[in-house]
């Protein structure tokens, strides 16, 4: 008989009745614990949004899980009425990938920040993406230690004035998306605190996404770096310096909509719309262009790398791909061995292939 | 002249040369048959680090040693009988391992110059020929040129050549000590049949010129018999530590009818835990090879979060690595196996050689009071049954356990009497039950029952939502807490909960000699066969000495104190620089006394018992 384990026996038995499921509100996600982060701080927003976004998962609360490491935001588990784990520094993604592979029935989510994930664990980060398990992981950038009270991070741009650099960061910063393609993530977005109801949207695609889904979110720190992130999320400057990403649409920004992005060849440049270039002459966005969505993630130097021009930040789904996960890969390996190796006789094993017999 | 047929009652036979002659393989072959003659036997195999170490010279020499008996054998042998040398380096290296009057067997075309300048010798210096092995039984033969002519009707390259010349040896061997070629032959087949029939048509080929070598040549005036061993009776099979923990772990999982997970990372001595636990997915196995030590212990706390026996193995550089995730599991007070195949350390250390000095990184080697349990195997055969104790005590627990192997016990190889599965112990896994309702009260998973175990509460199950963590929590709520009394609460539950698994394991007995008396031997872990046998011997020379042997180190059984204090010297022989001895004092102020050795090798024979007779001797000068 094919092995059937306890475990197996519980999922069938445990079952949501999806079709059935209670509504439940957003508040009904958030759990009994005080939440402790500086007034003011762009984990709060989040936070709603996650809640927001819950009910529309079409899950039962009891099957979604989430998972942090240290840092600020990784106190968000406590403030989730869902499973949770509040693990170690950095360590997120191996532990939810642990859970994930041994159950796939479960949706996971990893909380994050720019220390846990691009310092400490940026490995697990990487193989995390390149493994393609399929987890939401929700990196809060704020480019800065929070919890540590005010260090550089490795987001912090060149030349930061932190406690740890009192004469400037000399670290070249990561770029948090051109890291996740680099890895050959399969779902790689952005988002930003300050815009809920495009945050929220993303947090729902990095749900749909079957695969890693690696969403950096724009998080403002009040306390030790108010205003990092200014330039995007300032309603003055947000149309001119930020870009929305949508598939299939045209690369358009600008206070009026009059600028858009058109590509000669491979090299991006930015044009105002009007007599010489329309719509029609832009560069279409596309999710399952890797090389494309490369390019898009070079708009983070304050010039793109290789041009004199300054490009707005793109925010939205740069990548989205469709690849076999990890643990969907694993299980079949599974499944595969129970089907065709016959009976798991525990006697024959303990056996093995060679005996002899005392009298 | 007639050949004499010669029983005895034990013999021991060493393997040696370059890492590419095939030794383990030889030793291994030679293993198989003689287990399956019945005799007692264990193993010994050592080689290099390096995987292609230089090919002829000392450091790359590989060599596999065995002892077989009629009577019971529990230790490799100190010394060989029989020294196989297939080359130059090889007998450089294995000489002092031969007893005085013993037989070299040696590969004449391995002391050419070029290899006789690889192993160092001085110019023009060939101790084959200079007298220097006069006290020794020298059999020269040129293997090289026997395996050729053996071989000259076959369409075979030279390299094939080469390889095979280890099967003739083998061959040579099987004539030397009465055992049948039949097993040798049928692996051979297996090995190559279907896809490389001439090499195994080679092979047995070569085999066969060895053993019929043996028959023809007069060089040697005797055969010798060693009998079957006067086993319990059975049926058997031969065993490594490492198989055997594997085998454990598979056994656990089908007995507690659960899931397993093994987080891990490559690394040596303790690789093939992985290897074989990777072939039995049939069984429910997962295994995942992770980036590193951490992401693989801490993917194994998140397969054991969610309801499956998380393990993860390696060795004692990996272990350190792992020391904060272990803590964590220790404060989520989750189920977790943590396998450390330990080698000699400090640092990188010598990977493939064997040590006992991770008990201390096992007991207290984390931050903080991080309580857990340490179990350690005695014998390859019984790394079994301490596996599948660590998966019990960790599933009825919820609590991590460290399994100390070692590299001697996990290469090595003996018979082993298997179970049968129904003989093995039922582990019972109860999870949190769901619940449902309006306005339940919060779920408290650090409720406990009277064991203080807390219930494992699994994702998936209705009503009972909740958050754990790495940072301090109330008791009950599971809430993070900085309240003073509570951690001092927290500390002292985790400490009585890992104590109260003494009530769930058995009392320590005494493995040789008398409930009281003048001495008692304590030893842990790989050096049981050696310290019986010390023991037995010293016991037969009148002296008053007992053994008792732990396989619990943390909690110790509940009767160990007592039984230390009957006795009037308590002596702990480790590979080690004194770490249990250490334990033992501050635990039981009892004034033990340390014997130890740390060359990267097992204790030998008669070498422990000079040690052990040393510290007894020691003690009654001091008292005088
Ligand atoms: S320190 Fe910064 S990131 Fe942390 S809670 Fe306060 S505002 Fe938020």
């Amino acid at each position: 008989m094919s092995v059937q384990t306890v475990i197996d026996d519980f999922i069938i038995k445990n079952a949501a009745d999806l079709d059935n499921l209670p509504e439940y509100s957003g508040k009904e996600f958030a759990s009994d614990q005080d939440v402790r982060w500086c007034p003011g701080c762009g984990d709060y927003t989040i936070l709603k949004q996650v809640q927001n976004a819950m009910p529309e998962l079409g899950l039962a609360k009891k099957d979604i899980v989430f998972i942090s490491g240290i840092g600020c935001s990784s106190r968000f588990p406590y403030y989730m009425d869902t499973f949770g784990m509040h693990s170690i520094h950095g360590r997120a993604p191996a532990i939810a990938t642990g859970l994930k592979v041994s159950r796939s029935d479960l949706s996971v989510w990893i909380i994050t920040g720019d220390g846990d994930s691009l310092s400490i664990g940026a490995n697990h980060f990487a193989q995390l993406l390149r493994r393609n398990v399929n987890v939401n992981l929700l990196l809060f950038n704020n480019q800065i230690y929070g919890l540590t009270k005010g260090q550089y991070s490795p987001a912090s741009p060149e030349g930061s004035v932190t406690k740890s650099s009192p004469y400037g960061s000399i670290d070249h910063p990561f770029n948090p998306l051109a890291f996740s393609l680099g890895a050959n993530g399969t779902f790689v977005a952005r988002a930003m605190d300050r815009d809920p109801k495009h945050l929220k949207e993303m947090i729902l695609r990095s749900h749909q996404h079957n695969g890693a889904s690696m969403l950096e979110i724009y998080q403002n720190c009040v306390v030790f770096n108010d205003g990092a992130f200014e330039l995007f999320t300032d309603k003055k400057s947000r149309p001119t310096e930020a870009i929305y990403l949508e598939d299939g649409e045209p690369l358009i920004f600008g206070k009026d909509k009059n600028k858009g992005i058109r590509l000669d060849g491979l090299r991006p440049e930015v044009v105002e719309l009007g007599d010489q270039f329309s719509k029609d002459d832009l560069w279409v966005h596309d999710e399952k262009d890797q090389t494309k969505a490369y390019l898009l993630s070079r708009f983070f130097e304050q010039n793109a790398a290789g041009s004199e021009e300054h490009f707005p930040r793109p925010f939205g789904v740069l990548y989205a791909e469709d690849k076999q996960t990890y643990d969907d890969g694993v299980n079949m390996q599974i499944a595969h061995a129970k089907e065709t190796q016959g009976e798991a006789d525990l006697d024959a094993l303990l056996e093995g292939n060679e005996t002899w017999e005392v009298k | 002249m007639s050949i004499k047929d010669q029983v005895r009652e034990e013999v021991t036979i060493r393997f040696a040369g370059d890492s590419g002659d095939g030794m383990q393989l030889t030793g291994s072959l030679f293993t198989n048959t003689t287990a399956l003659q019945g005799n007692d036997l264990r193993t010994l195999p050592e080689f290099p680090a390096e995987i292609r170490a230089p090919q002829g010279t000392v450091a790359g020499v590989s060599s596999f040693q065995l002892k077989f008996g009629s009577n019971e054998v529990l230790t490799p042998g100190d010394e060989c009988d029989v020294l196989v040398a297939m080359n130059s380096a090889a007998l450089k290296a294995n000489l002092s391992l031969l007893k005085k009057g013993g037989i070299i067997i040696a590969n004449t075309a391995g002391f050419d110059k070029k290899n006789l300048s690889l192993a160092r010798y001085p110019d023009g210096v060939n101790p084959l020929d200079d007298g220097s092995l006069d006290n020794y039984t020298l059999i020269r033969i040129d293997v090289n040129r026997l395996v050729k002519e053996a071989l000259s009707e076959m369409d075979i390259s030279y390299k094939d050549q080469e390889r095979s010349k280890n099967m003739f040896v083998l061959g040579l061997l099987y004539w030397m000590y009465n055992r049948p070629m039949e097993s040798t032959i049928s692996f051979l087949e297996k090995k190559f049949g279907a896809k490389k029939p001439e090499i195994a048509e080679a092979n047995v080929k070569v085999l066969k010129a060895g053993y019929f070598f043996g028959e023809t040549t007069e060089i040697f005036s005797s055969r010798v018999t060693v009998k079957q061993a006067d086993l319990e009776s059975g049926t058997y099979r031969n065993i490594t530590g490492n198989e055997a923990i594997v085998l454990g772990m598979v056994a656990a999982a089908r007995k507690s009818n659960m899931p397993m997970f093994l987080g891990t990372y490559p690394i040596t001595p303790a690789s093939d835990v992985l290897h074989g636990l990777a072939k039995h997915k049939k069984f429910g196995i997962t295994t995942f090879q992770a980036e590193d030590e951490i992401a693989a212990v801490a993917s194994a706390i998140g397969a054991s979060f969610g309801g499956s026996i998380g393990v993860t193995s390696s060795s004692g550089p990996g272990i350190a690595l792992k020391g904060e995730a272990i803590g964590l599991a220790v404060m989520l007070e989750l189920p977790l196996i943590v396998i450390n195949v330990q080698r000699a350390g400090p640092s990188t250390g010598m990977p493939t050689k064997t040590e006992q000095a991770d008990l201390m990184q096992a007991v207290y080697g984390r931050n903080g009071e991080s309580p857990l349990v340490v179990v350690a195997p005695q014998s390859p055969a019984d790394c079994f049954m301490a596996a599948f104790d660590a998966v019990r005590v960790a599933l009825e627990h919820m609590i991590p356990v460290m399994l100390l192997s070692d590299g001697y016990i996990a290469n090595g190889s003996e018979p082993w009497k298997f179970p049968k599965s129904n003989d093995l112990p039922q582990i019972n896994v109860e999870f949190a039950k769901a619940r449902s309702g309006d306005d339940l009260e919060p779920y408290k998973p650090y409720n406990r029952d009277e064991r203080l175990v807390r219930k494992w509460a699994i994702p998936g199950t209705e009503g009972i939502e909740h958050r754990v963590g790495g940072l301090e929590k109330e008791d009950g709520t599971g809430n993070v807490s900085y309240d003073p009394d509570n951690h001092q609460k927290m500390t002292d539950i985790r400490r009585d909960k890992r104590n109260l698994v003494a009530e769930n394991i058995p009392l320590q007995e005494i493995d040789q000699g008398t409930e009281s008396g003048e001495v008692l031997v304590v030893g842990w872990g790989g050096t049981y066969g050696t310290i019986r046998t010390v023991v037995h011997q010293l016991r037969k020379e009148g002296m008053d000495v007992s053994h008792a042997h732990l396989r619990f180190i943390n909690p110790f059984p509940k009767n160990f104190g007592e039984m230390l204090s009957k006795y009037d010297q308590v002596i702990v022989p480790e590979i080690n620089d004194g770490q249990l001895v250490r334990l033992i004092r501050s635990e039981f102020m009892v004034p033990a006394k340390a014997v130890n050795k740390v060359k990267g090798r097992p204790f030998g024979v008669s070498e422990l018992k000079e040690m052990i007779k040393a510290a007894i001797e020691e003690k009654v000068a001091s008292e005088s």
